[in-house]
């Protein structure tokens, strides 16, 4: 265990242990990759096996939402797999681009692009409120 | 990871670095990291679709031709392929990394996890494409 804690640290060229960051990182790769492996893979079967992609339609997705807990579901899994997604990116961006001024830049955009798309998802699933239960509303 | 065992050449060509054999091995982690990145890109696509239920029905249903078009459903299985190699392989490292003995039956654990994956990818794809010939 130690040594692969330690691998963890080491295999990133050029960079010193200084702070626990790295390790953190790989540690949550690990545990937000076998959540995903329930999460994702239960989602992708039941939207595509159950419900059917063909019969999506924005009421189908209503009626889904007037379940909070399929609302805490989508964002668990927005949240894990955007995150797991964007620092598997950011470990890519690491291999390919050595220049500390470019990996500044292309590490900024990958940032940004995380913080505005966990945005929009979060917003979308926590304030959506179908037209006819909003017309009902007092 | 499997990282940690690439060998980095600055301005090597491609097919110079594909020439280097890793065997099984190399394969995979290629693999990990192309339906890494190909799982991420749909990943901000579908995001931004369902972004688009806040813009009202006619948008969203609108725009559901991406998800239920012929050409989309080919796309899919892509997707189902992405996500489950990702899922096998990535479990696969993850119980190498905390049982660091494994790791010298790495190449019986790659071939056992193709062993899982193959089944259930296709069953799953028999799942995705058959409301195409209902």
């Amino acid at each position: 265990m130690n040594n692969t804690l330690n691998r963890a640290f080491v295999h990133r060229r050029g960079r010193q242990p200084g702070g626990n960051f790295e390790l953190y990182s790989w540690f949550f790769m690990r545990i937000s990759g076998v959540v995903l492996l329930v999460l994702a893979v239960f989602h992708l079967f039941w939207m595509h096996g159950v419900i059917g992609v063909e019969e999506i339609t924005f009421d189908v997705v209503a009626q889904r939402w007037s379940n909070p807990l399929w609302r805490l579901y989508d964002f668990f899994l927005l949240a894990f797999a955007l995150t797991h997604g964007v620092n598997g990116l950011r470990g890519v961006a690491d291999d390919y681009v050595h220049r500390p001024k470019w990996a500044v830049l292309l590490k900024s955009l990958i940032f940004l692009v995380y913080v505005v798309f966990l945005g929009m998802g979060a917003y979308i699933i926590f304030t959506f409120t179908p037209p006819a239960a909003a017309a009902s509303l007092p | 990871m499997a990282s940690t065992r690439t060998v980095y050449h600055r301005g090597r060509p491609i097919l110079e670095g594909l020439r280097y054999r890793g065997r099984e091995g190399m394969i995979v982690w290629i693999l990990h990291r192309a339906t890494g990145l190909g799982v991420l890109l749909f990943l901000l696509l579908h995001i931004f679709d369902i972004f688009l239920l806040g813009f009202g029905p006619e948008v969203f249903n609108h725009l559901l031709f991406l998800y239920s078009a012929w050409w989309a459903r080919a796309l899919e299985v892509f997707l189902l392929f992405g996500v489950l190699f990702h899922a096998v392989n990535g479990a696969r490292v993850i119980i190498q990394d905390f049982w660091p003995r494994l790791w010298r039956y790495e190449r019986e654990l790659i071939w056992l996890e193709l062993g899982l994956f193959v089944p259930v990818f296709l069953a799953g794809t028999y799942i995705f494409l058959k409301p195409l010939f209902d």
